[in-house]
Order: C-alpha cells, then sequence, then structure tokens
C-alpha cells in the first residue's frame, strides 16, 4: 500500500527541499505513521514489533559486549568473567544479550504460529512468508555461533556435534567440515570466524527485516478473519497512533517477561556446564543445545536406522546423513508451506478441522522440543521418531489433504461485518488460547 | 499413569475431532509422552548422576529481595582460606572484592599480604615474589592442571571462582517449570551443601575405585576423588557460630556462591526498581491505548 498515493505533506521548507531530493521522511511517513493496518488486530500480531525491538536491542547490546570480548580460545571465556566483573554494568549486558538471544527466539517461535494459525503464508503473502523463513534461518545460524563465543564447555561440545553434521553429507563432507572449522576441529580459528559472522549476520538480518517490511507493507497485514480488507475507511486505521500504542503495551509486558529472567533467573534458560572452560578432552555428558534448538535437535537424533536398497546391503542413507536430511528438512518444509496447504480459507477461526490440527502440531513441536532435552536412550529415540514423522505428515500430508475435506465455516462478507457481528461478545471467538 | 494413551491420540486424528479436544489432545500427548519416558527412566539400565537430587536449604540470598549474609560470607572465607585452598584455585577473584564482604580498605590490604605472588620480570629480567596487594587475584595452590592433578589423584580439584554456577543437576520436568515462577536459583549452593555434608558408606555390594569417596550428591559419578574435607571443629569461628560440618557447608557454599555472581544482590536490587517501573509503565500505556482506541468508536458513532 506504500506502493499507491502518499499522503504525506512535508511541513516545513526544509522538509519540502529534502523531500524533492531524497523522500525519505515521506517514506518513513508512509510506512509507520499513515500505513493501513486492519483495525481488528488481535494482540499475536504485535510479535513482528517485538522482534524488530529485540533486534536493535540484541545490536545495541552486543556491539558494547564485543568492545571487551576477547575472541581467542585462551582468554574467550576469561574475558566474559571480566565482562562479568570488572565492566561497569557488564554483568547486566551480558545478561540482556544472552537472555536475549532467548526472547528473540520466543518472539519468533509465537510470531510463526501465529502466521500458521491465520494461513498469514497464503496468496499474495508468500515472498513474505518465505522471507520469514529466510529471517528464522539466520537468526539460527547467528544464535548458534553466538553461543560458542563464551567458550564454556557447552558452547565447543555444541559446536563440535553442529559441525560434524557437515561431515555426513557424502565424498565433500570432511573438506567442508574443515573448511567451516578452519582445522581438523573447533578450535581458535573457529573461534575467530565464528565471532566475525556473529558480529556480521545480525546486519544481513536488519536488512531481510526490511525487505520483509517492505513486502509486508506492499500487500498488508492479515486479520483474524482472513478476509481480506475491502472498504479502506471502515476496515483500517492508520499504523500510529493505533497500532504504535498497541505494539508498544504488547512490548511493555513482553519487557516484564525479558527482566524477569535477567534480573531474577539469568541462568535458568543457559546450561551450567557452560561455566565450565572449553576442554577438547572432556566431553560432557549430554551435550545439549540451547533451549530454542532442541525441537531440530530431537528431530535429527530420530533417525536412527539406515535407509537401504530392499533386500540388498546398499546403504542409500546412513542414519547420520538421514537425521542431517531430517533435521535440514524440517526448516526447507517451510519454505513451501504456502503451496502446501490447499485451503482457500485463510483463518484457522472458520476451519473446525485445521485448527484441531493446528494445536496437535504446536504440541507436536512442544514434544520435541522436549525429547531434545533427552539422552537418546530407552523410549526417547522412538518416540522422537513417531513425532518427527507427525511433524513431517502435518506439512505434507494433512494440510494438502484438509484443503480437500475439510468443510469451513462460512466466512464474514467482511472485516466490518465481522467485527459487528462481534460486538457484544468482543474476542471471544477468534483468539487462541494459550 | 497408563503410558499409551498418548500415542493412540496422536496416531488417529479422528479421535479428535470434536470441539473440546484442542487443548484436551494437547494435554494428552505431553502427559502420555511424560508417562512413556517416565517409565522408560525407571527401568533405565543407564544411572543418572547425581544419584540424589540436591537438598534444599534456605538462603538468604534467594529469592527477589535476597541479599549476602555478609558474616556468614566471611565465615565462608575463612574456611576456604583454611581449607579448601590448600587445592582449589579461585583465580578469578581479586581481593579488592572482599571489601564487598564488609571488611575495610586496610584489613584487605593486610589479607592480601599474606599472600606471596610472582611478579616480573624486573629490569634484569627476572620474575620475583612480592607480597600480594588488594589488585592481585587469589593466588593457585598449584601451578598448572597437570600439577593439580599428579597431587590429587589424576582429579584435578576444580576452579572455585564460578563454580557455584557450573553445577547446577537438572531439575527435570516438571520443576523447571515451577521454578520459572518460584525463582528457585539456588542449585549451585544447594548441591555443594549437599555433596559436603553428603560422604556416606557405599551401600552394600557397591564398590568405589581406590582413592575415591561415596558421595550419592556427586554429579560425575557414585564417588569422587576428594576426601570430605570438613570435620566438627576444623575452623575456628569467632563469632559463636557452630563449628559443625552443616554450618560450615552452608557457610562455604554461600561464600562460593557470592565468588561466581558478586553481582548478585546489584542485580536483584535492580530488578525490583525495573520492575516496578515497567509494571507502572505497563498501565499507562494501557490507559493510553484505551483513550486511543475509545477516541475511533467515538469518531463512527
Ligand atoms: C586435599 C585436596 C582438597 C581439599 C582440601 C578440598 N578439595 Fe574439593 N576437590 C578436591 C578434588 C581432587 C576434587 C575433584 C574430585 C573429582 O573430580 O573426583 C574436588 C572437587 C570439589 C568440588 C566439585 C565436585 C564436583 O561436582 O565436581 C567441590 C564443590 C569441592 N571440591 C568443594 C570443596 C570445598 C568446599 C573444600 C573446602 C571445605 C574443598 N573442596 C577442599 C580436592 C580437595
Ligand atoms: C540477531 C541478533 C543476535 C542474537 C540472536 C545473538 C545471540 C547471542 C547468543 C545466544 C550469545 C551467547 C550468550 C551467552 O551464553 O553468553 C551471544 C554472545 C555474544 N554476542 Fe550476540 N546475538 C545477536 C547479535 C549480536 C551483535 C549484533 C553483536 C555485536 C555487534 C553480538 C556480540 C556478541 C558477543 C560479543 C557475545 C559474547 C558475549 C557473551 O557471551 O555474552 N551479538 N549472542
Amino acid at each position: 500500500m506504500s506502493g499507491g498515493h502518499s499522503e504525506y505533506n512535508p511541513r516545513s521548507g526544509f522538509m519540502k527541499w529534502l523531500d524533492d531530493r531524497l523522500p525519505l521522511p515521506r517514506l518513513m511517513y508512509d510506512s509507520f505513521v499513515a500505513y493501513p493496518v486492519p483495525r481488528n488486530l488481535n494482540g499475536w500480531y504485535t510479535f513482528g514489533g517485538i522482534l524488530s525491538i529485540m533486534l536493535v536491542a540484541q545490536i545495541l547490546t552486543g556491539v558494547v559486549l564485543a568492545m571487551h570480548y576477547v575472541a581467542n580460545s585462551a582468554m574467550a571465556f576469561d574475558s566474559i568473567e571480566h565482562i562479568m566483573r570488572n565492566v561497569n554494568y557488564g554483568w547486566l549486558l551480558r545478561r540482556l544479550h544472552a537472555n536475549g538471544g532467548s526472547m528473540f527466539f520466543l518472539a519468533v517461535y509465537i510470531h510463526m504460529f501465529r502466521g500458521m494459525y491465520y494461513g498469514s503464508y497464503k496468496a499474495p503473502r508468500e515472498v513474505l512468508w518465505i522471507l520469514g523463513v529466510i529471517l528464522f534461518l539466520l537468526m539460527m545460524a547467528t544464535a548458534f555461533m553466538g553461543y560458542v563465543l563464551p567458550w564454556g564447555q557447552m558452547s565447543f561440545w555444541g559446536a563440535t556435534v553442529i559441525t560434524g553434521f557437515f561431515s555426513a553429507i557424502p565424498w565433500v563432507g570432511d573438506a567442508i567440515q574443515q573448511w567451516l572449522l578452519g582445522g581438523y576441529a573447533v578450535d581458535n580459528p573457529t573461534l575467530n570466524r565464528f565471532y566475525s559472522l556473529h558480529y556480521l549476520l545480525p546486519f544481513m538480518i536488519a536488512g531481510v527485516v526490511v525487505l520483509h517490511v517492505w513486502a509486508l507493507h506492499v500487500v498488508g497485514q492479515t486479520n483474524p478473519t482472513g478476509v481480506e480488507v475491502k472498504n479502506m475507511r471502515k476496515e483500517t486505521v492508520p499504523f500510529t497512533p493505533y497500532a504504535t500504542i498497541k505494539d508498544s503495551f504488547a512490548l511493555v509486558l513482553f519487557f516484564i517477561l525479558f527482566a524477569w529472567f535477567v534480573f531474577y533467573l539469568p541462568d535458568f534458560l543457559g546450561h551450567p556446564d557452560n561455566y565450565i572452560e572449553a576442554d577438547p578432552l572432556k566431553t560432557p555428558t549430554h551435550i545439549v543445545p540451547e533451549w530454542y534448538f532442541l525441537p531440530f535437535y530431537a528431530i535429527l537424533r530420530a533417525i536412527t536406522f539406515n535407509i537401504s536398497i530392499p533386500f540388498t546391503d546398499f546403504v542409500l542413507i546412513d542414519s547420520k546423513l538421514g537425521g542431517v536430511i531430517a533435521m535440514f528438512g524440517s526448516i526447507a518444509v517451510l519454505f513451501f508451506l504456502p503451496w502446501l496447504d490447499t485451503s482457500k480459507v485463510k483463518s484457522a477461526t472458520y476451519r473446525p478441522l485445521y485448527r484441531q490440527f493446528f494445536w496437535i502440531f504446536v504440541a507436536v513441536c512442544i514434544g520435541l522440543g522436549w525429547l531434545g532435552s533427552k539422552p537418546p536412550e530407552g523410549i526417547y529415540p522412538t518416540l522422537a521418531l513417531v513425532l518427527t514423522i507427525w511433524y513431517f505428515a502435518h506439512f505434507l500430508i494433512i494440510l494438502p489433504w484438509l484443503g480437500w475435506v475439510e468443510k469451513t465455516k462460512p466466512l464474514p462478507a467482511s472485516i466490518a461485518d465481522a467485527v459487528l457481528a462481534k460486538k457484544p461478545a468482543a474476542g471471544a471467538s477468534a483468539r487462541p488460547a494459550q | 499413569m497408563n503410558a499409551n494413551c498418548g500415542d493412540t491420540k496422536l496416531m488417529r486424528p479422528n479421535s479428535v475431532v470434536s470441539g473440546v479436544a484442542r487443548i484436551g489432545a494437547a494435554a494428552a500427548i505431553a502427559f502420555g509422552l511424560a508417562g512413556t519416558a517416565m517409565a522408560a527412566e525407571e527401568d533405565g539400565a543407564t544411572p543418572h548422576y547425581p544419584l540424589n537430587h540436591p537438598r534444599q536449604q534456605s538462603w538468604s540470598f534467594a529469592g527477589p529481595f535476597g541479599s549476602w549474609d555478609l558474616a556468614q560470607l566471611q565465615r565462608g572465607l575463612k574456611i576456604y582460606k583454611e581449607v579448601c585452598a590448600a587445592c582449589h584455585s579461585m583465580r578469578l577473584v581479586p581481593f579488592r572484592a572482599l571489601e564487598e564482604l564488609g571488611y575495610s580498605e586496610e584489613q584487605v590490604k593486610a589479607f592480601a599480604a599474606e599472600y606471596t605472588v610472582t611478579d616480573g620480570p624486573n629490569s634484569d629480567g627476572d620474575m620475583f615474589e612480592r607480597p600480594a596487594v588488594p589488585a592481585d587475584r587469589f593466588p593457585s595452590p598449584f601451578p598448572n592442571v597437570e600439577a593439580a592433578a599428579a597431587a590429587n589423584n589424576g582429579a584435578p580439584p576444580p576452579d572455585f571462582s564460578v563454580l557455584a554456577k557450573a553445577r547446577a543437576p537438572e531439575r527435570g520436568f516438571p520443576w523447571f517449570v515451577f521454578d520459572a515462577f518460584t525463582l528457585y536459583a539456588e542449585n549451585g549452593p544447594d548441591y555443594i551443601y549437599s555433596l559436603l555434608t553428603g560422604y556416606q558408606d557405599p551401600p552394600a555390594g557397591v564398590e568405589v575405585a581406590e582413592g575415591t569417596y561415596y558421595n550419592p550428591y556427586f554429579v560425575g559419578s557414585a564417588a569422587l576423588a576428594m576426601a570430605p574435607p570438613l570435620s566438627d571443629g576444623v575452623v575456628t569461628y569467632e563469632d559463636g557460630t557452630p563449628e559443625t560440618v552443616d554450618q560450615y557447608a552452608r557457610d562455604i557454599a554461600a561464600f562460593m556462591m557470592w565468588a561466581a555472581e558478586p553481582s548478585l544482590v546489584e542485580r536483584k536490587a535492580m530488578g525490583f526498581k525495573v520492575m516496578f517501573f515497567l509494571v507502572l509503565l505497563a498501565v499507562l500505556v494501557y490507559l493510553t491505548k484505551k483513550k486511543v482506541w475509545a477516541g475511533l468508536k467515538e469518531q463512527e458513532a
């Protein structure tokens, strides 16, 4: 909608002069003041704004941490302790940055599930969705490399396990792994390149965020009804002040949660072993990634069998490669979601069956996360395999199938209709309960 | 608990098509899984360490308003100096930090001067020894890890600087969920206290390796290479506090928590201010939001 007309009126002579040469204020005005948003957005739509602020917060705390951090395998661990003990408010910066990473992922997961619930990925928002998946991948890479920087036991062994995936690739795997690590094992060269990339990627994220928001402003937001805006004047409100104030309120609530962890439970989301300096000769009993990677870690370890040509001993895909394929596949499948979901109806509010499967899917993801934290023994790998199969079946079988069989509820004729119909019992129906 | 109900729900989507099943299905899956897994844990062959969970104690620094008991920290320092420092280093803690325990600058200077540190090279290029000053850190009892291991049956005594945060045995589901609300974050000191007071004779039929001591609270295995370091009366307390292993264990654990997280009290105090501010801000922003949106409805009416 920024593509169309602009309502910007430069107020002063200087602004007029600038507008004729570089219409940056016009762009800002059209994007963040006049930009029309559906008036019936609920709280789940505030997480995009929260994510943007969290990105800025991570960059700010990160840049200051980087002034004191030393990326050298002999000094990294001590330099973090130096930040915690000697740098003014260093403990605060470090806690904000480390817990900020977790909050970032919490927000992105809610944001993504929101998209799935309201069918935000459907036409015309496919590119917007795909840019989101790219952001998610970049975030994962950033956080993974950031976690290596404190050079504790989990940093080191996590990096060893994750980069070990690449050696599963046939023929070229070992070469790729060595190239990534800068040697045969995780060591000082690895730490240095991870630091460099950990500094770089957030700025690439910022760049993709610009594209993401641009795409958003071209097609406009969805809304809980899934019905597109028909009457701009009646069904939308200008971003400022309506959405800005709502987003601000959500942000403050989110900051309360953030502060709860930073000030009262700063190590709750971390692993105690990361307070032991990295030791290449001592493998921890259980190597586990940060909580936000656990579902993917469970999928990785769920493949415990080789895939062979039937009736022969010829192994096509050994279990290690199978796990890696499944793990990357679990993210890759998100790219195809816009075309896997065959239903014409966007919002789960009007899709009684999909709504059930959506919540089962959420439970499956949480279940996978829990299994990722368990040692791969006893019943756990089997359970992980069952849930992994369900995870893929959700995208590859259930979603295409539902589009055919599901009898959806009648859609409201317009957002205005839906809002009017709901006036008496406001907010009672569309909101997913948490 | 029926271990299988979750799985059957999971495999038969048509059984959850009814409207109320939404949350039910999620819960059933979660509980079903948990049930299956717990059953598996019970008959699992590999033992999980620590054998016993740490025993929870009450600490002055627990909770949102926690603060140090300075007398306790001072007693802990005394135990460290007189007992543990023979084997355990604390290489990241500078003497000047001891002022936080309630000592004056002069007292810290005098305390530091009791230690000798290596400095140099001097203008002749030689290393030399001198009494420590407050800016120095606690010197380590062994020159390197190899020497520390050699003197201790192959197991180097770990450094104390962050040990209280490095030993926080996993609480597992569902406890960790409750912990997020009760703000339980004292697993480290609970662990140290439990370990130091947890030495016992191995149960019948259990053999421990030569030079190790049975302790079901140890995180690594069933026995550790440290002989019980404390016994009643080994450290003299001037303030009349009981000179028992139990009291010593509490005091040194509190001291180690301070060493690992000296900013703990400052953090919690700031946390209260931040929370107060954020809650107030939330109310104000909420009221503003209501007002802004009310204006919209008036326009329409
Ligand atoms: C005679 C040397 C010696 C003394 C004195 C000593 N320790 Fe230790 N300590 C060790 C050794 C050796 C280990 C390593 C044990 C192992 O890994 O098996 C150790 C380990 C520990 C651990 C870590 C256990 C774990 O979870 O890995 C703690 C905590 C500890 N000691 C506390 C203390 C305290 C508190 C004192 C003083 C009251 C003390 N030690 C005095 C030798 C000593
Ligand atoms: C997308 C945004 C970012 C995410 C998700 C992220 C995530 C992380 C994580 C998870 C850690 C490990 C924390 C720990 O256990 O201590 C970390 C550490 C670190 N990050 Fe970031 N980070 C981001 C942006 C940045 C930026 C922009 C910089 C620098 C300009 C930076 C600099 C650092 C430094 C110096 C450390 C090591 C210090 C420490 O561990 O506390 N980060 N980051």
